[in-house]
């Protein structure tokens, strides 16, 4: 049994107790505990079940590298899923739960999968994708929804903060194990601005647990004293529990930091994204172990060398009395010291070299341990744990020579260099034969903009090992010389990839690859055999390396297998590509700061806050709300909506015009670059007066409308859309620098300077004369003019413009004063029964006279000779944008669909989107068509629905009956008549 | 007429830093080339200061100016000297290619105060604060608006469009809550 050793454990602070529950059972352990190492130390071997085959599955590794120990982290609105156990520092009252295990992790009746699995081949997606089809939606597909799946989805609102925060630096060493600490501290001493970030709560990786000395100094004080040293720099910012996530062009990196993941609840950001610029990025990220392919290494108490003496030594958890050791490389045999160190039993390390002749095994010997070379696993005993294993030679094939008893295997494989970082951004690899490892190639690193290699490793990254050798690689890589000499180890690794060499496929079938994933020799060698040669292919065939752990100890081993397989090499086959993030970054992270009131920018009018009082029902247009009406009690919006139009037109009715764009064009070329702009003439615009203009874009696509206003004699105010404001002004200052820079023009957009009200109805001109100042009579100031002046004291600029057909009025007043002005227009307008409309009742009077609305009646296809706007076409200029488009034999065409009004024959209202039907149906099946609506609304005015819409040939058709399709089956007819429903001659808005 | 309100209504925050509304603060948009006949004047007379050159932010007496891009400044005086300051823009700049607009009801400005008030920015602007000197104007944005700012006494001035003065208010106090300082 896995247990608590009675002393040691340099992580854990034994005076601090915690409790905690794993699957609702309280557990102890201390302050420094990964969950891993307090679940081991209470015997909880099992930690979950594989995702396919539902398998019992115990912690492999200590590190970011964990396949199988994900929990459900925590509860209710922090509950998080997929944790690795490895990483999570244990806190008290920390609650988590295994996963994929059903009814219970000890008993899951899942893990018939595990007999099936026969039936669930690599593969197995695609194939029963295919054939036969009705299986995939009836059989499988409820099945495997059923059994499969990781952790699970929070159901609740997240009860965490995140937070963003940007950085700079002129070096980000990223890892702080002994490599990156000496980079660090070389780059700080030449000056440089360093940021170094490392992923544990811990500084100094694995050297203090494999006993290294540096300088002579044991590795834990050098430890100490260099980041004592760093500290104590005022260039230098140290960052623990924090990954670098990601390396992307041009030295910018993502990283994430841990910050209350350990203290829930404290108040403190949860978690926080750096969003760093960095000059040079050193990947001091070491090496992960390698598991070794043999049959049953899945079994709970196989784990990896490495993992064993971390939890001996950094948590002093010990796997079981009796570890075997099995291995290809001295490494492992600091975990057999280790055990034996720690007064445990070591009864064999299998050795799979014939050779084992370095200090590492010369000193097991000398402790005692019995070590076999050229031994091999032949397969391990034991169901939710181990409890033995049946030893063969290496070279043969897996016939059992000796069973022996214990309760845990520590395996290595050799040394992966943790590449991701130096990959992130195109950097390359290569085969080093030597220590059987992709290693950086330092001739195709990933390159900066100033063609600097962008990410350097150093230390066990670039494939070197041993404290000594990585000190000196870090501080060479400093001195910019990229590479150290590769490392004298006194007995070199000897590739193993199958285990034993020879075995057969009922072995192999059972020799994990991908633990979470479920992937085996047998099912990379299936896919082999089916065709899959490319590595990439292969992945996704078999899902290889595609679980949460990115195939952190699974990537080299099944490419290995592959190349086996395929009778290649491994360069050959190559690896597949690693992409950002290193390690999953939680979803809050990635959104910060952006929720609640502040996940999106709302954009607020001067009066916004008095609408709100007012209780109006907003709508979003753009990143503005509007009020869309403004209900009073018991209302609904619709009768809302009728009421202000009905008013509007017999009253009066104050309009929030705010929003609308307002760009001020000013130049001796001013005139001549709106000509160009606009398809109508401005330059002749005379001073005082308005006109309406449209903007196309190159094609000849309707782009914007607006009212222009002549300022001066070189000044013109441009009004757009709400939405087009900044758009526009974007568009003028790309025609202005791009390709008329040499047109002497300036623009502003001087849209939120100016709150807007229009005062709009019969009794407008009876309120401005109330609120008193300036002259607003017909002859003063006539349809289509503007003036200055002050009404009721505020000095306002009032356009006789009107986008509903009534006499009106917009004026603008200065934003800061606002508020003040739709106030008084309020107060002034009760004695003339004002009331204040929304966009809807905007909306259905502009339809009731025929105006179009950029966005519903236009859609990026549509020229203005569609919408009978052939008038504000100037034919005498020689060009505008939009010119040469509209010459196109298509757009040019009469025969299009083209913009006309639609009576129901009922009276009742056009759906939404509806379209014209015509006869037959296309080669799609579809039923033809002959045009659209592009508004409907119910007019109160008229007192029926009234529509405006694109026919084939409209214009020509007034009269006829056509049929509109409906959301809910069957037509509606409607007679196509002239858009213009309401006052025809347009005398009403000219008094 | 009546009193200017600033979009914010003098709102204030405290956190590891203070946020505040500076309230109305008069400020006009002068689009002109750096070579522009009587430039040099119109500065002098409405700010004090000479031209600002690229990125620089000049302070004189309460009056900046502001170097916004090649052809665009920004003057920063007291709310109600606009108008006169327009005249004077006028008068120097006459027959000169130049435009010169009031955005003093455009624009909100707030002030971070403390001795983090770095951090705030540091957490929603893609800038360098450490290293931004004593008389950089910054253009940028924070989150998801654009913004604009400058060291000024004991912590920054922050200039952003009006319509969004209360997104940016609340960005700024989110990210000086207490518990979240990056150091």
């Amino acid at each position: 049994m896995s247990t608590r050793l009675a002393s040691g454990g340099r992580l854990i602070d034994r005076t601090a107790p915690q409790s905690f529950t794993f699957n609702g059972k309280t557990m102890r352990g201390y302050r420094g505990d990964t969950v891993a190492a307090a679940l081991l130390a209470n015997d909880q071997m099992l930690m979950g079940r594989s995702f396919k085959y539902h398998r019992p599955r115990g912690v492999v590794g200590s590190g970011v590298e964990e396949p199988n120990a994900l929990v459900n982290l925590g509860q209710g609105a922090r509950l998080e899923p997929n944790q690795r156990a490895t990483t999570t520092e244990l806190f008290d009252g920390l609650h988590a739960t295994s996963q994929n295990h059903w009814p219970s992790l000890e008993h899951d009746i899942g893990v018939l999968n595990n007999y099936a699995a026969r039936l669930l081949p690599a593969g197995f997606y695609y194939k029963t994708f295919i054939h036969p089809r009705a299986f995939w939606k009836h059989v499988f597909e409820p099945v495997i929804r059923q059994s499969a799946g990781l952790g699970k989805a929070p159901t609740e609102l997240d009860a965490d903060r995140y937070e963003q925060a940007y950085a700079f630096c002129d070096v980000l060493v990223a890892g702080g194990g002994i490599a990156g600490l000496r980079a660090a501290l070389a780059a700080a001493e030449a000056g440089d601005r360093v940021i170094l970030m490392e992923q544990t709560p811990h500084w100094g990786g694995r050297a203090p647990v494999d006993g290294d000395t540096i300088d002579g100094q044991p590795a834990e004080a050098w430890v100490a004293a260099t980041v004592a040293a760093l500290a104590a720099m005022p260039n230098v910012t140290l960052r623990l529990r924090t990954t670098v996530a990601g390396v992307y062009d041009h030295g910018y990196v993502l990283a994430d930091e841990r910050i209350a993941d350990h203290t829930p609840g404290d108040g403190r950001p949860r978690q926080r994204l750096w969003r760093l610029r960095c000059g040079q990025i050193i990947a001091a990220t070491g090496a992960i172990e390698r598991p070794l392919a043999f049959a049953g290494n899945d079994i709970p108490g196989v784990m990896l060398a490495s993992a064993v003496r971390d939890y001996a030594v950094n948590w002093a958890v010990s796997p079981g009395d009796r570890t075997v050791v099995v291995t290809n490389n001295d490494d492992a045999y600091l975990t057999a010291i280790a055990l034996k160190q720690a007064g445990l039993e070591v009864p064999v390390v299998l050795d799979a070299r014939m050779q084992a002749i370095g200090d590492l095994p010369n000193r097991a010997r000398a402790m005692g341990i019995r070590v076999e070379t050229g031994k091999a696993i032949a397969s391990v005993k034991g169901g939710k744990r181990v409890t033995g294993v049946s030893v063969c030679v290496q070279a043969g094939e897996g016939a059992v020579l000796e069973v022996i008893a214990c309760d845990a295997v520590a395996m290595s494989g050799g040394w992966s260099p943790v590449v991701h970082l130096y990959s992130h951004c195109g950097g390359k690899l290569t085969w080093d034969e030597a220590i059987a490892a992709f290693v950086p190639d330092t001739d195709r690193p990933p390159i900066n903009h100033d063609g600097r290699p962008m990410v350097v490793c150093a230390g066990a990254a670039a494939g070197i090992f041993g404290a000594e050798d990585a000190i000196a690689h870090s501080a060479n890589v400093m001195r910019k010389a990229i590479r150290a000499p590769y490392a004298n180890q006194t007995s070199a690794i000897q590739p193993v990839w199958v285990m034993p060499q020879g075995a057969g496929i009922k072995l192999k079938s059972k020799m994990w690859l991908d633990y979470q994933n479920d992937v085996k020799v047998s099912d990379v060698q299936l896919a082999a055999r089916e065709g899959y040669e490319s590595v990439e292919h292969t992945k996704r065939y078999t899902t290889l390396g595609m679980a949460t752990d990115q195939g952190k100890l699974s990537n080299i081993n099944g490419l290995a297998v592959l190349a086996g397989a395929l009778n290649s090499t491994i360069p050959q086959v190559g690896t597949t590509t690693f992409r950002p993030p290193y390690t999953p970054v939680t979803l809050g992270a990635l959104a910060g700061e952006a929720r609640g009131d502040i996940f999106q920018p709302l954009r607020r009018t001067p009066m916004h806050e008095i609408h709100e009082k007012s209780g109006a029902y907003f709508e979003p247009v753009g990143l503005w709300r509007r009020p869309y009406c403004f209900p009073r009690a018991g209302e609904s919006h619709a009768a809302a909506v009728a009421r202000e139009v009905n008013n509007t037109r017999q009253a009066v009715g104050l309009l929030d015009a705010s929003t609308l764009g307002k760009i001020v064009v000013k130049g001796p070329d001013a005139g001549r670059f709106l000509d160009m702009l606009y398809t109508g003439m401005m330059s002749t615009l005379p001073v005082g007066k308005c006109r309406y203009g449209l903007m196309c874009n190159e094609q000849g696509f309707l782009s914007d409308d607006g009212v222009v206003a002549r300022l001066d004699h070189d000044t013109w105010l441009c009004h757009t859309t709400s939405g087009g404001a900044d758009r526009i002004h974007s568009w003028m200052e790309d025609w202005l620098q791009c390709e008329w820079w040499d047109w002497q023009v300036y623009t502003a957009n001087l849209t939120e300077q100016y709150a807007q009200v229009a005062v709009v109805g019969p009794n407008a001109r009876k309120l401005l004369q109330a609120l008193g100042g300036m002259d607003v009579s017909r002859e003063a100031l006539p349809f289509m003019g503007w003036a200055d002046g002050t009404l009721a004291g505020f000095p306002v600029r009032v356009y006789r413009i009107s986008f509903s057909g009534e006499l009106s009025y917009e004026i603008a007043a200065p934003a800061s004063q606002g508020g003040a002005f739709w106030q008084v227009c309020a107060d002034a307008g009760k004695a003339f029964d004002a009331m204040p409309y929304g966009t809807e009742a905007l909306h259905v009077m502009r339809a009731e006279k025929g105006f179009i609305m950029i966005g519903d009646e236009t859609d990026g296809t549509v020229i203005p000779q569609d919408l009978g706007l052939g008038w504000a076409i100037s034919t005498k200029k020689a060009d505008y944008l939009g010119k040469r488009g509209q010459e196109r034999t298509y757009l040019a065409s009469a025969d299009r669909w083209q913009l006309v009004g639609f009576e129901t024959l009922d009276g009742s209202v056009i759906p939404d989107g509806a379209y014209v039907l015509a006869s037959g149906i296309n080669a799609n099946g579809q039923r033809n068509t002959q045009g659209r609506v592009t508004s409907t609304y119910h007019s109160p005015t008229l007192n029926r629905g009234i529509a405006m819409g694109l026919l084939h040939n409209g214009p020509m058709r007034l009269g006829e009956v056509v049929e509109f399709n409906t959301v809910t089956g069957g037509t509606v007819s409607a007679k196509v008549v002239d858009p213009v429903f309401v006052d025809k001659t347009g005398e009403k808005q000219n008094v | 007429m009546s009193d200017p309100v600033s979009a914010l209504g003098g709102a204030t925050f405290s956190g590891f830093a203070t946020i505040h509304d500076a309230g109305p603060v008069g400020m006009i948009t002068l689009r002109a080339k750096a070579d522009a006949q009587g430039l040099q004047g119109a500065i002098k007379a409405c700010a004090g200061t000479e031209i600002p050159a690229t990125r620089q932010i000049l302070h004189h007496d309460g009056k900046a100016a502001a170097w916004m891009s090649p052809d665009e400044y920004l003057l920063i005086l007291p709310y109600g000297e606009t108008a006169a300051a327009l005249t004077q823009i006028r008068e120097h700049m006459h027959g000169a290619h130049h435009l010169a607009v009031v955005v003093s009801d455009a624009r909100a400005v707030l002030r971070i105060e403390g001795s983090r008030a770095d951090q705030v920015l540091a957490k929603l602007a893609p800038v360098d604060v450490a290293n931004l000197p004593q008389g950089e104007l910054r253009r940028t944005r924070t989150a998801q608006v654009a913004a604009a700012f400058w060291r000024e006494g004991d912590g920054f001035t922050l200039v952003c469009f009006r319509s969004v003065a209360r997104y940016v208010f609340d960005l700024l106090a989110s990210s000086a809550t207490p518990g979240s300082e990056l150091t």
